[in-house]
């Protein structure tokens, strides 16, 4: 739009792997829309459930068996932070999906404590998503979504949901928490699908 | 619409204390905003060279005007720029206001307790200026903690509020340094001075905290021990260099 900023220079961190309008921090910010709740292991679960009404569960233990995956990510928050080369642990989806015969496009991500946030099946599947339960080395703290928690580093991290519980399969793409709430549907950092 | 970069212009620029900045903007088209939202500022270098940050609105804002609190971040990279350099007059670019959570709304008839620590407030603040232009009678409690009186921001507006306004009171907790003859020595807000001081769970108040992250995640946790329903605590939080100012 041609509006210059005279004498301001900025940092000018020129680091490709940086989306649009995005700048790196050291830091790990948090950003949730209330408390964190308090999960037990002993009555944490992951679930999918399809369209047609199946329900599939993996206790804590069940997941711990699964294959286990160590993750190097960058994450991008909509606030306008990212954080390179994240470290995690966890299972990816498709592992989850292997026994799900999924007859829909989307999803509605669930967390313990109500939030949900909505994706396109497609941006779950393929390589991309996992359920992540260590960050650097470390069980993945209550703050950030511990016990377990989504990643989706592709897209903007509010997609990441904290505190995972499930994945609801659904026909249509229907808004959660903060696509409600003014954010974009989709949440793809490249394209800077930031609001609605 | 709200994603659709906007010229604004500096009109005025007030400093809170000697690292905070009220800027205040005006934004051709602007039909007003929901307390409690932020916008997204960018500045371009003349070399084409961009940078963007969150910032909260802190002004109530029904005729074109928004203003903003910045608090300058030693290291920052937009921050100091925003506090030291930029001028009335000068031209800069916003998205937004954006959010639907964080917000108040005037039809809301709950109590409202704000909690906030540092420059957490300016949100707040937004929340308690829409209450007084509005004709919502709720009463609103500020529990406002911050390091020292010369970290206080919003000093005279709160003090007259406070003493003149049915509608609002207000607590500090000075956490480093307090004012002269300050009845309490400096401590950090525990939770046994929180529920002795924000309205009781009865009254069931809307709850909205705002601050860096283990203040936040602290005065929540305590919200939710002592039987404050988690789905009536709305909280933002900014840590870091990142996330919202």
């Amino acid at each position: 739009m041609g509006i210059i900023s005279s004498g301001f220079r900025g940092r000018r961190a020129e680091n490709p792997a940086l989306p649009p309008g995005q700048h790196e921090t050291p830091d790990f910010p948090v950003l949730t829309a209330g408390p964190a709740p308090s999960i037990p292991i002993d009555s944490w679960e992951f679930f999918i459930t399809t369209e047609g009404g199946q329900r599939y569960s993996w206790s804590w233990d069940d997941f711990m068996a699964l294959p286990q995956e160590e993750i190097s990510q960058n994450i991008h928050c909509v606030t306008s932070w990212s954080k390179m080369g994240t470290r995690w642990r966890g299972v990816l989806l498709d592992t989850f999906f292997e026994m799900v015969e999924p007859t829909s496009d989307f999803a509605m991500a669930h967390s313990f404590g109500g939030y949900t946030t909505n994706i396109p099946l497609w941006d779950l599947l393929g390589g991309k998503a996992w359920v992540v339960w260590e960050f650097d080395g470390q069980p993945l703290a209550r703050a950030h979504g511990g016990p377990a928690r989504l990643l989706v580093p592709h897209l903007y991290f509010w997609k990441s949901a904290k505190w995972i519980h499930g994945l609801e399969l659904t026909g249509e793409d229907i808004p959660g928490f903060w696509e409600s709430n003014g954010y974009h549907l989709h949440g793809n950092p490249w394209r800077e699908e930031r609001y609605s | 619409m709200s994603s659709v970069w906007q010229v604004a212009e500096v009109v005025g620029g007030t400093h809170e204390t000697d690292t905070a900045r009220t800027i205040r903007l005006r934004v051709e088209g602007l039909r007003g905003h929901l307390a409690g939202q932020h916008i997204d500022i960018r500045l371009t270098a003349d070399d084409g060279y961009t940078a963007i940050r969150s910032y909260s609105v802190a002004s109530a804002g029904l005729d074109g005007h928004l203003e903003i609190t910045v608090d300058e971040l030693p290291d920052g990279e937009v921050s100091p720029y925003l506090v030291r350099n930029l001028s009335v007059g000068d031209q800069l670019e916003i998205r937004g206001p954006v959010g639907g959570w964080f917000v108040w709304r005037p039809s809301r008839v709950n109590p409202v307790q704000l909690i906030g620590g540092g420059s957490g407030v300016v949100p707040l603040m937004s929340m308690i200026r829409a209450h007084q232009a509005s004709r919502n009678v709720s009463p609103f409690r500020l529990l406002y903690s911050l390091k020292s009186p010369e970290t206080l921001l919003y000093r005279d507006e709160l003090r007259r509020l406070d003493r003149e306004s049915a509608k609002l009171s207000v607590d500090y907790v000075f956490t480093r340094s307090t004012p002269e003859g300050w009845p309490s020595v400096p401590a950090r807000l525990t939770s046994d001075t929180l529920l002795a001081t924000i309205f009781p769970i009865r009254e069931i108040p809307d709850v909205f905290v705002c601050g860096q992250t283990v203040f936040v995640e602290a005065v929540a946790d305590w919200l939710v021990n002592a039987g404050y329903p988690a789905e009536s605590i709305r909280t933002e939080r900014f840590g870091g260099t990142g996330g919202i100012q």
